[in-house]
């Protein structure tokens, strides 16, 4: 069907955009996991309550998630360029990504963690556990399942935002859509885009989902 | 063991409070089980977290062995919480570790080394009869099960004391008298002191030495065991008493007797009177007919005590003597109506 020309543009725009979404996963969920547990655990009643520091991070968090994508890729421009030395490119375009995944994440995760059973906590407490036993050894655990499944709703979200990323030189699938799908006219390109973009979802998503249901133990 | 000094716990909602402990006093001993029962909303859940400062009393002391659980700082708490074992209503265990792991938790956070750990959690699980289930999670136990290990992990790093939050609430009565029965076995063979909350007045009869009444926030009554069931002096008791011991006589029973030739009796027989023939002996030495009306035998803890409301008939003077005569003996007689 296409030239091998062709098909190695396509092989390597799919490396692109799993190397970019990747690298965003692993640096968001990284930033965005410390986070969560903090939003949870300062909460009133809860082991490290802290309403100011609650407050101030809720906030920061909403005022992330309320910027559009698009918007927040160009406004951090000098901040992209002062990380990786340009703001063109897949390596420029992880950290947009990564930013805009920060507040994502913290949010799954909170609601991940608020999932655990109050009760087990208050045994933990009983037994003489520290906040810090609690969080490593009683929430993260106990919500694993519900943090796995996160990690995949952002590996997903972050597929589509990737796309749009391509969009203004981000490479990865998205751009190739743009450049070659849209600009030359070129169909046949585009729909193989798109075929491979679902393909990586659907494959993302059941694999997380066979994940989180084979460490849950309930 | 446990001394608890004018305990008061309130709660503010917006403007209202509530007081959910009200100048509680109470003095546990070692070793002993002691209760409190009272209605759900009465202060118990309350009372049993402020003991381990899961809850914050605004006044009053708590000392768990002589030490003043509302005095120390964060650290010190953890260390004292330690030796203070708590099992739960819904047993609160943790769903992604196995029962191996769940025993283990405790002593993890305590520090102990790894190899010590499995000699002590296959000790524990053998304890509570659970060595076959080590690998098992919690979603494959039965409730009673649950609690065993909810127990096994109280008991893990050799509490001084075990506090029981409704730990037989949430059980079937089979399962509730066999968990009851490894607490008491446990009681007896370590010297356990145990601090037992519950709605239910058959779980204090069946293990308790002691018991308090909490109503409201305050404590109404407080004595050993059998003097709360048997004379229980607050209306509170009377009423928690009645649902197990029902010595209300049927209705069309007291009428058919109304008219009838004699005094109706209550007699409460404790311990070793409820062993004795003195109806026999009663028959025996006056001129009177005993008509027995109603009788049942019940055990507080390990001590039968038997109730029988009867009817005397015949002269008079004999009715005056035998009655005089049950009041010598070592009984509880009540006259329900008098000719």
């Amino acid at each position: 069907m296409f030239n091998p020309m062709v098909w190695r543009l396509i092989w390597q725009a799919t490396g692109e955009t799993l190397y970019m979404v990747g690298v965003a996963v692993v640096l968001a969920e990284a930033v965005g996991l410390p986070l969560g547990i903090i939003l949870v655990t300062t909460e009133r009643g809860h082991i490290l309550e802290n309403p100011l520091v609650n407050r101030v991070l809720a906030t920061i968090i909403n005022i992330g998630r309320s910027i559009p994508f698009i918007i927040l890729m160009v406004a951090i421009i000098p901040f992209t360029r002062m990380l990786v030395g340009t703001s063109i490119g897949t390596t420029a375009a992880m950290v947009p990504l990564t930013v805009a995944a920060i507040p994502f994440v913290a949010r799954l995760v909170e609601t991940a963690l608020k999932e655990v059973d109050g009760g087990v906590v208050e045994a933990a407490l009983a037994l003489g556990a520290s906040p810090f036993e609690i969080i490593w050894k009683v929430l993260i655990p106990e919500a694993l399942p519900s943090l796995v499944s996160g990690v995949t709703i952002t590996a997903v979200n972050l597929i589509g935002y990737s796309a749009m990323a391509g969009a203004v030189g981000g490479g990865g699938l998205g751009d190739l859509a743009v450049r070659y799908g849209y600009q030359r006219f070129r169909t046949d390109i585009m729909l193989a885009t798109v075929i491979i973009l679902i393909v990586l979802v659907q494959a993302m998503q059941s694999l997380g989902d066979w994940a989180s249901k084979s460490l849950s133990k309930k | 063991m446990i001394k608890i000094h004018h305990l008061t716990k309130i709660y503010t909602d917006g403007q209202r409070e509530l007081r959910a402990l009200d100048d509680v006093s109470l003095h546990i001993k070692p070793g002993e089980i002691f209760g409190i029962i009272g209605l759900s909303g009465a202060g118990k859940s309350t009372l049993v977290r402020c003991i381990n400062m899961l809850e914050r009393p605004q006044e009053g002391q708590v000392l768990v062995n002589g030490i003043d659980m509302t005095a120390l700082n964060k650290g010190d708490l953890r260390k004292a919480r330690q030796k203070i074992g708590m099992i739960f209503q819904h047993f609160n265990l943790l769903s992604s570790r196995t029962v191996f792991g769940n025993v283990a938790f405790p002593l993890e956070i305590t520090g102990v080394p790894k190899a010590e750990i499995r000699e002590r959690v296959y000790e524990l699980l053998r304890l509570v009869g659970l060595e076959d289930k080590a690998d098992s999670y919690p979603a494959q136990l039965s409730g009673g099960q649950k609690q065993r290990v909810g127990i096994a992990r109280a008991l893990a790093n050799r509490p001084e004391v075990l506090l029981c939050d409704e730990a037989t609430s949430a059980l079937d009565p089979e399962t509730t008298t066999a968990v009851l029965e490894l607490l008491q076995d446990i009681n007896r063979k370590m010297g356990l002191t145990i601090l037992l909350i519950t709605h239910e007045m058959p779980v204090i009869q069946q293990v308790c030495d002691r018991v308090a009444v909490i109503e409201n926030g305050r404590i109404v009554e407080c004595g050993p065991v059998l003097d709360v069931f048997t004379r229980p002096e607050t209306e509170e008791a009377r009423r928690l008493v009645r649902g197990v011991i029902d010595i209300e006589i049927p209705p069309d029973l007291l009428e058919q007797h109304a008219n009838g030739d004699g005094p109706l009796l209550k007699i409460s027989f404790i311990g070793d009177s409820a062993g004795k023939p003195i109806m026999g002996a009663l028959m025996q030495r006056f001129p009177v007919m005993v008509n027995i009306l109603f009788g049942r035998i019940d055990h507080v803890k390990d001590t039968p005590f038997g109730t029988l409301v009867v009817q005397l008939s015949g002269e008079s003077e004999a009715i005056a003597k035998a009655t005089e005569f049950l009041a010598g003996q070592d009984l509880h007689v009540e006259v329900l109506r008098d000719v």
